[in-house]
């Protein structure tokens, strides 16, 4: 974590993994403006193709918010990759292990 | 040469060839032991079931090349081979008759058939090899004697991906990174890694992703971008970022790549070398000339300025455009329209301001199906078209705006959208 980060612009930390989903759900509901509200995102529901139907520029879109917000730059060739766009849960879980703020 | 060798005898016999191979140089060989055998390679702009359907109504003998063993696409399939090195003997470098039909490619047609269009291999070549020119990649004063290096973040399927990445690797002798980096940290992982000189052949999508994800990005020696217009401010970004030149290419899946301009510098596009616009009575414009095989309409409002210069003011009206996926409204509302349970219903293209972050907008659709629900409706759909253009949001409502002629006035859409759509926050 860079030492120069102001502790007041960190946003705050969830206090569990369950707060954490649902914040990572408003940021793709609001990234890519979908018709549903980050309540009705199945936790466990695939993102990608059926399920929430999100195709590559979503999945685009939604790894420039992670690195914004939780500084984490996605890679597709980790093995993680195909994991963490999995479903909502995947992605947090992947979020919460690696983020830098 | 001994790969192409390898993959030409292991094509079964039937004379059409969809090429699905995601790596660029599978592809490549794929492509090119094709032509060895004297196979057409069918390239449409999507691979939904309802086109694969299509696809083997226009060639029975349609089969299927792949190098996923995931590959679910409904056609025989033949696997890439392993590629087990240089063959003893080799083969020389075939000589292809410039007349051979090297490619179909398709539009998505506005009635449900797929449109084709014929490529033969010299035309092909012409066009790449004035492309290449334009480009400045035939000699490189910078670096001579030496071949630049393509990284590609476009499929090689399309049109753009097969022209600038494949095609220009085969004519100028460059390298081609088989990869197709993805996130803006992959694709920078895969410039690092490329020889210079390299080239990065891109589009606006992944040009304002790799600006947005504020990492360092590698020197690369020459930028371009295709499949949507960049304005004049991205692409002075784009060439400050990265210290160097960016040229973006215009052109469409009937005539090819045909123009290309240094947008940082001028709005102004440049047509290839032979190729002609003439403006017809409709005000509609008209490419030939050079590798342009027939006088063919451009689907976009041209303005012709000076010379073999141009200015683009936007596609025809019905055209939709996402992300370099190319289809039209009579099409998309064909689709809808055909699903069991829809009574009525209309995509609808918002304006800009409802453009995400990389730079995209989404279609819309209003639906009248009182027994369908969204996800049923939303099924059928990826059925039949490119997921790019489900619609985002899909709207029931009871009935559409339609006047005494049964057509729905672009006003009526407007104000129905302005009471259903909200702007992205």
């Amino acid at each position: 974590m860079p030492d120069n980060a102001s502790p007041v612009r960190q946003p705050a930390p969830p206090a569990s993994s369950k707060d954490l989903e649902r914040e990572v759900a408003d940021l793709i509901v609001q990234a890519l403006n979908l018709d549903v509200t980050a309540a009705e995102i199945t936790p466990d529901a695939p993102l990608y193709g059926e399920g929430l139907g999100l195709d590559s520029i979503d999945i685009l879109e939604i790894a420039l918010v992670v690195s914004k917000q939780y500084g984490i730059q996605l890679r597709a060739d980790s093995e993680e990759n195909e994991h963490i766009f999995r479903s909502l849960r995947h992605l947090s879980d992947y979020i919460a292990a690696h983020r830098t703020k | 040469m001994s790969d192409v060798a390898r993959v030409a005898a292991a094509l079964p016999a039937g004379q059409h060839v969809l090429n699905v191979c995601s790596d660029r140089y599978r592809f490549t060989v794929g492509f090119a032991a094709g032509l060895v055998r004297g196979k057409v390679s069918l390239l449409p702009s999507t691979h939904t079931p309802e086109v694969i359907r299509q696809l083997t109504l226009f060639a029975p003998d349609v089969f299927c090349l792949t190098d996923d063993s995931k590959c679910d696409i409904d056609l025989p399939r033949t696997y890439f081979p392993e590629l087990t090195g240089v063959v003893a003997g080799g083969l020389a470098v075939p000589a292809i008759d410039t007349e051979q039909l090297a490619a179909y490619v398709f539009t998505s047609g506005s009635t449900g058939t797929p449109l084709p269009y014929k490529k033969t291999w010299g035309r092909l070549l012409r066009c790449v090899h004035d492309g290449a020119s334009r480009l400045g990649l035939l000699d490189g004063p910078a670096h001579p004697g030496r071949s630049h290096t393509i990284v590609g973040t476009v499929p090689p399927q399309h049109m753009y991906g097969f022209e600038s990445s494949v095609l220009l690797g085969l004519q100028t002798g460059s390298a081609l990174c088989a990869e197709r980096p993805f996130y803006p940290a992959d694709i920078c992982s895969v410039l690092a890694a490329a020889p210079r000189p390299r080239v990065l052949i891109s589009t606006p999508v992944h040009l304002r992703a790799l600006l947005a994800a504020g990492i360092p990005l590698p020197e690369t020696d020459l930028i371009v971008s295709a499949t949507a217009p960049l304005s004049h401010e991205l692409a002075r970004e784009v060439e400050a970022a990265f210290g160097t030149r960016l040229l973006e290419i215009y052109g469409s899946t009937e005539t090819g790549q045909i123009a290309t301009r240094r947008t940082a510098e001028t709005a102004e596009w440049q047509l290839w070398p032979g190729v002609t616009l003439t403006l017809k009575e409709d005000g509609q414009a008209w490419a030939q000339g050079g590798h342009v095989e027939q006088p063919t309409p451009m689907c976009d409002v041209l303005e012709l300025t000076e010379g073999d210069r141009f200015l683009l003011h936007g596609r025809m009206a019905d055209l939709v455009n996402i992300a370099g996926k190319r289809s039209s409204l009579a099409y998309l509302n064909h689709q809808l329209i055909s699903i069991r349970g829809v009574v009525d219903g209309t995509f609808f293209f918002p304006d800009e301001s409802h453009a995400s972050s990389t730079g995209v907008t989404r279609v819309a659709a209003f639906v009248v199906a009182p027994d369908l629900d969204a996800t049923t409706l939303t099924e059928a759909l990826r059925r039949r078209i490119d997921p790019v253009f489900l619609p985002r949001p899909l709207i029931f409502v009871d009935k559409l705006p339609r006047n005494g002629t049964g057509k729905l006035p672009q006003e009526a859409l407007r104000e129905l959208a302005a009471r259903h759509l909200r702007p992205p926050t």
